[in-house]
Formats: C-alpha cells, structure tokens, sequence
C-alpha cells in the first residue's frame, strides 16, 4: 500500500461504494420489481409509431469536428495548469512563452473560425 | 484503523448528498411551482415533505425495462459509469478546513477528469439504447458538454493564477479570511464564463438540450425506467451539487464567511451552494432553451475567447502588481 499516497485511498474506496451502490440497488431491485415484458413494451420509443429504418443513423460531420477541436483546445488548458501553477517561479518568461503559445492557438483558432468550422448551421 | 475511520466519513458523505439531491428535487419542484403560482407536492406528508422519499421507493419497485434491440451490457453500465464519476468527485471537495475525504493535490483536475468520464455514461446509454431520441440525445450532450468543458476548464486558469495551487483547499485558504478576499471580484470575467458554462456542463435549462423534451422526448434516458432512470437523476443533480461546489470554493472563498460559525463549520460553505441551488432553479424557471447552433456558437465563439482573455489580463496584472 506504500505505493499508493495516503489521500488516493479514500478515492479508491469512494470509488468502489459508488459501483457498489450502482450495481446493489439494481441487483436487489430484481426480486422486489415485477417484470411483464411483451413486445410492443420492449420496441424501442418512436412517438407510438412502428420504429422505421435503423436508429443508429449517419449523423452530421459536425460532431466529428467539434470533437477535433475539443482535443486541441483541452490540450490546450492542461498545458496551461502547470504553468498557472507556477507562474510565481517562472517570472517574465513565462509569460512571455505562453503569450507566444495562447498566440500560436489563435491562429488556429481564427483560422477554424474562418473555415466555419465553429458555424453549427451555415 | 485509518481505513476504518475512511469508511464511516464515505458512509456519511454517502447517506448526506443522497439526502441533499432527494430533497434538491423536492426544492426544485416547490420553488417552480411557487414561481408559477402552484402550490408544488403537497400530498405525501406535511407540505409534500416526503414527496422525495415516495419518489425514491417507486422508482425502485418500477419495472426495468430493457429496450430488444439495445446492447445489454452498456445498457446496463451507462447509468453506473454516470453516478460513480460523479460520485467520486465528492471524495476532493473540502467542506471546511480538515473536512475532506482526499486532500490531493491535482484537485481541480481530478474534478475536471472525473467530470468528462461521466459524459462517457451519456454517450453510451444514447448508444445502447438503439432508440432514434436517445442517439441523438447521446451525441448533442457529448457535442455540448466537450465544447463547454474547454471554456470551463479555461474560466479556472485564472484562479489557479491567484492561488498558485490546484489544491482546493489551498485555493481557499488564498483566498483569505477576509471576506472581501474572494476571487469574484478580481475574477469577475472568469466567474462569469464558469458559471455559464457550469449550466451547460450540468444540461440545465436554459442548456437543456440533450434532453429537450419537445423535441427529443427525454434524450439519451428515454429508453430508461425505474431505477436506472433515478440513477441518472442522482449523477445529474450529485453533478449540480458538485458544479455548485467548485464555484463556491474557487470563486466564492468556499467555507468562509463575515463570522466564523463555532459548532458546525461548514455552514457557510452549505449556504453558498445552497445559493447556487436556487439560482440553477431559478434559471429553469425563467429562460427558455437556446437552440442547438446558438449554444455552440455561444460556446466556441464568446465564451472560449472571454476565457483566453481573461488568463492574459490575469497573467499581465498579476506581472505588473507583483
């Protein structure tokens, strides 16, 4: 247990009574719950309607993008912790190396902006 | 004996935020209904105080029903991966001075991370249910809540600045124990950009879009029942109370306030969240839902930028002061 710092037990443990409670109330659940199923109850929801083609559709590229752009720019602010952190030891250059990296994201930025990339509906 | 000590504080800590978010929808449904001129639940006990209870029992004695087509076993997963990462982030939540279960030091992170994992619980359970509304409910709420956690993420650079720690007690114990030392007012334009973006993270109203239900019925939960759906429910309004949290304690100065209460030293802390509370109830009360392009646009396009100003006005102020 030596390996493990001291405060990250009580996460673990958090961790494990969570999953517990989850999987226990669920689990007990079943033999209190009653359990009529039938077809028309176990067909997916479509407003009443029979449920027409496959509901795991194509859908828009946006997403796609958006999730792109969401790994750069979350890169983007985990590099900017530590160095929030110890901006007090780093003086004057550290911030002028993150000017120059928050610089360097904008052009990406405007460029992704220009593209219409950040648009939703054009 | 350490571990056991962990334990009773878990237990504790469970049996209190269970307690907090049953009666957090009994709140919410009395003050909209009162906002609304209605009188809310007024049947089960004295004034419907015992509304979240009835509501808890039911929905544990509710049918479960598991959609034919759906794929089982992340069916079955999605709501437990929701409330066990919205859980843990309780674990590095100082209450007051001491009362914390892990007083890590990568606190703020911790909570940033746990908080993207619960989005996985969406994503899957809009998946896996193989219905058209949860899909589509599943894949806005991944689109919505991965743009809003950039500018979350970023709204915090400014704190983390000031307090030169990620370290949430830490962060409060910068903030000093004057009153007037809270970082609302130095962060303003940072405060501002989280709190927006906590609404979004947290798909209140008027953010709600993943679970628009003129448009999508319930979203990614609406081939859940009984239980599972009141899991849901729990990780969302656990998730409330913890967006609650976090903004108390880095914008707010967490547990301190004009006097220190003797017996019961989260007090303060209590009433803050508290006023977040209301203000998410609020807020549903009052503004209609924005429409998908215009919260992606609010997202990327105001709030990203307001955040990355804010950090260089941050850095440049704190360069010239010191």
């Amino acid at each position: 247990m030596e390996a493990l710092p001291r405060e990250y037990l009580g996460i673990l443990l958090l961790l494990i009574f969570g999953v517990l409670f989850g999987v226990l109330t669920l689990f007990l659940g079943r033999f209190f719950r009653l359990s009529r199923p039938y077809r028309e109850k176990l067909t997916a929801y479509e407003s009443g309607n029979e449920p027409t083609e496959a509901p795991r559709m194509r859908f828009s590229v946006k997403f796609y993008l958006i999730a792109i752009l969401f790994v750069i720019f979350d890169v983007e602010a985990i590099y900017l912790y530590p160095w929030a952190v110890s901006y007090d030891q780093l003086g004057l250059f550290g911030l002028v190396e993150m000017l120059l990296f928050i610089g360097l994201l904008l052009v990406g930025y405007v460029y992704a902006w220009k593209k219409e990339v950040l648009q939703w509906e054009k | 004996m350490d571990i056991l000590l962990t334990l009773v504080w878990i237990v504790v800590l469970f049996v209190v935020v269970m307690l907090h978010v049953a009666y957090a929808t009994y709140f919410e449904r009395k003050i909209i209904g009162h906002m609304q001129v209605r009188l809310g639940p007024m049947r089960v006990g004295w004034h419907g105080l015992l509304q979240p209870i009835a509501d808890g029992i039911k929905s544990f004695f509710k049918e479960d029903i598991i959609p034919e087509h759906a794929d089982k076993p992340t069916f079955l997963a999605a709501p437990i991966i929701c409330l066990v990462a919205m859980m843990t982030t309780l674990a590095v939540l100082p209450f007051a001075k001491g009362w914390v279960l892990a007083d890590i030091d990568i606190g703020l992170l911790f909570i940033f991370a746990m908080s993207s994992l619960a989005s996985y619980g969406v994503v899957l359970a809009g998946w896996s249910s193989n219905s058209k509304y949860s899909f589509l409910g599943g894949m806005r709420s991944m689109a919505q809540v991965i743009s809003y956690e950039i500018s979350m993420g970023l709204s915090l650079v400014g704190v983390m600045l000031l307090a030169g720690s990620l370290n949430l007690t830490a962060i409060v114990e910068a903030q000093g124990d004057r009153f007037l030392g809270m970082y609302l007012l130095p962060q303003c334009i940072g405060f501002f950009v989280f709190f927006i973006s906590m609404l979004a993270e947290t798909n209140r109203v008027p953010f709600d879009l993943p679970e628009a239900e003129t448009e999508l019925v319930s979203g990614y939960c609406t081939e859940y029942s009984g239980m599972r759906y009141a899991i849901f429910f729990m990780a969302e309004y656990i998730g409330m109370m913890v967006m609650a949290s976090i903004a108390t304690i880095c914008f707010l100065g967490g547990w301190n306030g004009p006097f220190p209460v003797p017996f019961f030293p989260p007090l303060w802390f209590v009433l803050k969240i508290y006023l977040f509370m209301f203000l998410f109830i609020w807020i549903r009360a009052t503004l209609p839902r924005y429409r998908y392009d215009q919260l992606m646009g609010l997202g990327w396009k105001v709030l990203i930028p307001l955040a990355l100003a804010n950090i260089v006005l941050t850095a440049c102020l704190k360069a010239i002061l010191d």
